[in-house]
């Protein structure tokens, strides 16, 4: 029970995680994969950002009332991994788009069937 | 918001996903400011609830609204993340605890960042600082990844649209 | 088009101004508080989503006409490399701010200033270009 209560924000960054991969692997449909591939960048925003939380501090912002902050490092990378994540996405998702107009279809297994014919 | 993303996996109508979507970021945005990442927080909600609910919407709307019934159910991707989910759950049990003042993430290079930010840029937000100062290079390279991202999304959808015209001017 | 729903017409004509002026202080004041580039960038964007969401996309191309934006996104990776570039002019590496002024933490902020303002023009020009890309009529 302590190993859950200390580790519970790794934990759920690991349930996030699978979930996203199960959707990423298990769906045909090309949006749901793209949507599953987002829950999954989510939960490694939070697998940085958990471990930077300092008890008793505060955000990073120095200022002579306080003297505990939390970790600015992981705060950066993850504002870089953010905007990075969705300019991924709306890329996938214009290669959606384009799949749909040359094969009519975005889901997974019509496509490699049209595919096979042509 | 485990319940939120179980619910985005299930739901077969996509336009639902979509809204649900946007409740999860908003979600991961409030745990995000809970563990104090204002900045990250603040960027998450703008960008993941905003932005992002807005291009999945526009994808529907050139595309489909639902999902197809899946064919078969098939074990094997469950019993992979089952499976890869219980080997990292041993794999964390042994970081550090959560909110340790003295792991090991917070001894090297971050406390010479907090002391030095102040009084070597002027710059009280220690986020800021650290992302357009110390790491000044790294924001380089993304501000071009977001321009080539949005270079890239222009060249594939311009010239669908090109396409569109042509179709409809062939048919009238 | 929303042409008979007055409701989102007249809050989002209210709102647009304060959405506005709400993200130039998250980029101004992103030196002493939470915010910076990425997020104003976001947030303008978002108000021009928005204007174009509710008046029609020709009203918003209007506003902020398409070649405008197209030149947004590399525009603000250059101020972001000239910043650089000044700093190998002003006598040292790549990137640094130091050199920029006499006094070294006035060169700093002189230079976390521009180069925030780099990341707002190239994040709110790519979001909003994206953003015309996809709403285009399908057929």
């Amino acid at each position: 029970m302590h190993l859950l209560v200390a580790q519970f924000s790794n934990w759920g960054t690991i349930i996030l995680m699978m979930i996203g991969l199960y959707v990423v692997v298990a769906r045909g449909n090309l949006i749901k994969k793209l949507v599953g591939l987002s829950i999954f960048q989510t939960s490694v925003y939070l697998l940085y950002i958990g471990p930077a939380k300092v008890f008793g501090g505060t955000a990073a912002i120095i200022s002579p009332s306080f003297s505990v902050y939390a970790n600015p490092l992981p705060h950066v990378l993850i504002l870089t991994a953010i905007v990075v994540g969705v300019a991924t996405l709306a890329l996938g998702l214009a290669l959606v788009v384009r799949i749909n107009a040359a094969y009519g279809s975005i889901e997974e297994d019509e496509i490699i069937e049209r595919e096979r014919d042509e | 918001m485990i319940v939120a993303a179980l619910a985005m996996a299930r739901l077969r109508n996509l336009f639902g996903v979509v809204i649900i979507g946007s409740i999860y970021s908003f979600l991961m945005a409030l745990a995000l400011f809970m563990l104090d990442a204002a900045d990250v927080s603040m960027t998450e909600a703008a960008v993941g609830a905003g932005v992002s609910t807005v291009l999945l919407l526009g994808t529907l709307y050139l595309t489909k609204i639902s999902e197809a019934p899946p064919m078969r159910f098939s074990v094997a991707p469950l019993a992979a993340s089952i499976v890869t989910g219980c080997v990292l759950l041993y794999g964390v049990s042994g970081l550090p605890e959560y909110g340790d003042p003295k792991s090991p993430i917070h001894m090297h290079v971050a406390p010479d960042y907090i002391k030095g930010v102040l009084p070597q840029t002027g710059v009280p937000n220690a986020v800021t600082a650290v992302l357009a100062s110390y790491r000044g290079y790294d924001t380089l390279g993304e501000t071009t990844v977001i321009f080539t991202a949005g270079l890239g999304v222009l060249l594939l959808l311009a010239g669908l649209r090109k396409e569109r015209t042509r179709k409809r001017e062939r048919r009238s | 088009m929303m042409h008979r729903e007055v409701i989102p017409r007249v809050v989002v004509k209210l709102l647009l101004p304060f959405i506005l002026l709400f993200g130039l202080y998250v980029q101004f004041h992103g030196e002493l508080g939470p915010g910076g580039g990425f997020q104003a960038g976001v947030i303008i964007a978002a108000a021009v989503i928005l204007y174009g969401i509710v008046f029609g996309l020709s009203a918003a191309k209007r506003v902020a006409p398409p070649a405008l934006v197209h030149t947004m996104m590399p525009l603000g990776v250059l101020v972001f490399a000239s910043v650089g570039v000044a700093g190998l002019l002003a006598g040292g590496n790549y990137l640094d701010y130091f050199v920029l002024d006499p006094d070294k933490v006035h060169g700093q902020e002189r230079g976390i200033f521009w180069v925030e303002i780099g990341v707002l023009i190239s994040v709110s020009g790519t979001m909003t270009s994206i953003y015309y890309a996809f709403s285009s009529r399908p057929d």
